[in-house]
């Protein structure tokens, strides 16, 4: 997935007029552009001539180990749902979320929200049919393979499992997203006291987000 | 004291927006900005802004607002009925909308109801002296950045003007109000479109859709038909590895029942997505409102990008025939002798 790079390099060269951004994903590339500067006729050979020219690859990887509750109902308001419907109890999905080996693939969706896939597979539904209107902020979730955590109360469609204390964007630290594609990522279990102090330390922005990362 | 107009009264949905934070998808930042981007470029054409000044976004109802300057001169786009200027001794008079407006230090401006579109705009010569975030001035409300503290209005905020006084010159408004069109919004199908039967697509392009309560900056979902997904919901037919949503993406979740995604959208998502809102298009949903009914037409990407460029020739001709504006009942010797004798003064001692 380095197209985006061969896409962003040509473009500040003045290769590709038109072109206004991209957006990596897992799947698919999206590549706007502005329709009064570019067609789409003139757009595709051109990005097609990049492809088959080789792309760069490569990405830089961090180890990091994020807090969770999932002991709060009001947290974890999907839990059981989630234990019901893969047949198990509520202790061993907790146990099977973090026993999971994470990595983040792709930011999207809110700023900085990560999806990270790795998520044991005994876990696997597919997003809830009909979005809430409501998720709160640092909700952790679930679906398909993978999970996130949100960064804004926000509408959202997966399965709520737990709550992080951390904000995972957050508009005072110079770099306001924190996870970074390439990451690999496992979470660690907090009862609701560990929770409440680490989200006054962050809400008073003296946590140390360095002790999350690993080398 | 620093030119301002301080929100006396705060409307329902306040909210500073440009044309949107371009360039930052990749980091999850959505682009946010104007819902009615045509409304906001012919305010700021109006008053001589660039395009890309950032204005005040209105829904439902606006606010009061106190000129805390020598003068300012704004713009009204859309329909605002009424909205009333009144002075401290002066009683409430109606103000046109379409058209700039030349207000005094001390009178307030009552934004009144916007009516027939979701959104109106006001903007100021000069535009707003407020720190960009990313860019822009777009406010996104939900990581609170851009705009006035990344948030809508609240009484008692003051946006500072960048201008202390109004530019000389005359009222300008529009020669006739904006032609949206009122056929069915134009789609191109997919990218995902594949993911639906050959009935539900046709039920899609076929049957009216009503903009449901659940309708604001970040999309509208739509009542109407359900539209069959090709895989049962139970196999996942509702799901995709998540990709990049585009202004305008029409995403259908299990429930079949499809959801538009505009300013605020996510930057991308895991519904498919059946078809495309033609960018042409954008700004009439930028200006629906809950109840009303629309249709979906499919159209080719080539036909898509000409009926852009077609609303951009009619833009740039709707700014060439913008007239004068004349108080009505011809000579208003009270604004003849306040702009051309005194402001006449000022201005000579301040040109620019």
């Amino acid at each position: 997935m380095a197209l985006h790079v061969a896409i962003d390099r040509a473009k500040a060269v003045g290769e590709l007029p038109g072109v206004v951004e991209t957006v990596p994903t897992m799947r698919s590339l999206m590549v706007a552009y502005d329709p009064l500067a570019a067609s789409r006729a003139e757009l595709q050979p051109r990005i097609d001539a990049l492809i088959a020219r080789g792309l760069p690859t490569g990405l830089a990887s961090r180890r990091v180990t994020l807090p969770c509750c999932y002991d709060d109902p009001e947290f974890a308001s999907d839990l059981a749902e989630v234990a019901k419907r893969t047949k198990k109890t509520v202790e061993q999905v907790i146990a099977a979320h973090l026993a999971s080996p994470f990595k983040v693939y792709v930011l999207g969706f809110m700023p900085g929200l990560a999806y990270i896939a790795g998520l044991d597979q005994t876990l696997y539904l597919p997003r809830r049919s009909q979005p809430r209107v409501r998720v709160p902020r640092s909700s952790v979730a679930i679906a398909m393979d993978m999970t996130t955590i949100y960064p804004f109360e926000s509408p959202g469609g997966w399965h709520l499992i737990g709550r992080t204390p951390l904000w995972m964007f957050d508009k005072r630290r110079e770099q306001p997203v924190f996870l970074a594609p390439g990451d690999s990522l496992s979470f660690q279990r907090i009862d609701r006291k560990t929770f409440d102090r680490i989200a006054r330390e962050v809400d008073a922005g003296t946590f140390d987000w360095s002790t999350l990362v690993k080398a | 004291m620093t030119a301002a107009l301080k929100v006396v009264r705060a409307g329902l949905f306040d909210t500073l927006q440009d044309l949107g934070r371009v360039g930052f998808m990749a980091l999850g930042m959505p682009t946010a900005g104007a819902m009615d981007r045509v409304a906001l470029r012919l305010a700021n054409a109006l008053l001589g802004n660039p395009a890309g000044t950032a204005g005040l976004e209105i829904g439902v109802m606006g606010p009061d607002l106190l000129v805390e300057a020598d003068s300012v001169r704004v713009a009204l786009v859309g329909p605002i009925s009424p909205a009333l200027i009144e002075g401290p001794d002066t009683p409430p008079k109606a103000l046109e909308t379409d058209r700039t407006h030349l207000l005094k230090r001390g009178q307030v401006l009552r934004v009144g109801m916007v009516e027939g579109s979701s959104t109106a705009y006001l903007a100021v010569a000069g535009g707003f002296a407020l720190p960009s975030f990313m860019g822009s001035l777009s406010t996104y409300a939900r990581a609170g950045v851009g705009g006035f503290e990344g948030r809508k209005l609240a009484a008692g905020d003051a946006l500072p003007l960048s201008l202390e006084q109004a530019p000389p010159g005359d009222d300008r408004k529009l020669g006739a109000p904006f032609d949206y069109g009122s056929g069915p919004v134009r789609i191109v199908w997919g990218p995902q479109e594949e993911y639906f039967t050959a009935a539900g697509r046709n039920i899609f392009v076929g049957s009216d859709y009503r903009v449901s309560r659940e309708a604001d900056r970040m999309g509208i979902r739509f009542e109407g038909p359900t539209i069959a997904h090709a895989t049962s919901v139970e196999k996942g037919g509702a799901d995709i590895i998540s990709d990049g949503i585009g202004p305008g993406a029409i995403q259908v979740p299990g429930a079949g029942l499809p959801i538009v995604l505009l300013a605020d959208r996510q930057t991308v998502g895991g519904y498919p997505k059946i078809a495309t809102v033609a960018s042409v298009d954008l700004p009439r949903l930028g200006r629906l409102l809950p109840g009303q009914t629309v249709r979906f037409q499919p159209v080719t990407v080539e036909e898509a990008e000409k009926l852009r460029r077609d609303q951009e020739s009619r833009i740039a001709r709707a700014i060439a025939d913008f007239k004068v504006a004349r108080p009505p009942g011809g000579i208003d010797l009270a604004r003849l002798y306040e702009e051309n004798l005194i402001d006449g003064v000022v201005y000579e001692r301040s040109p620019g």
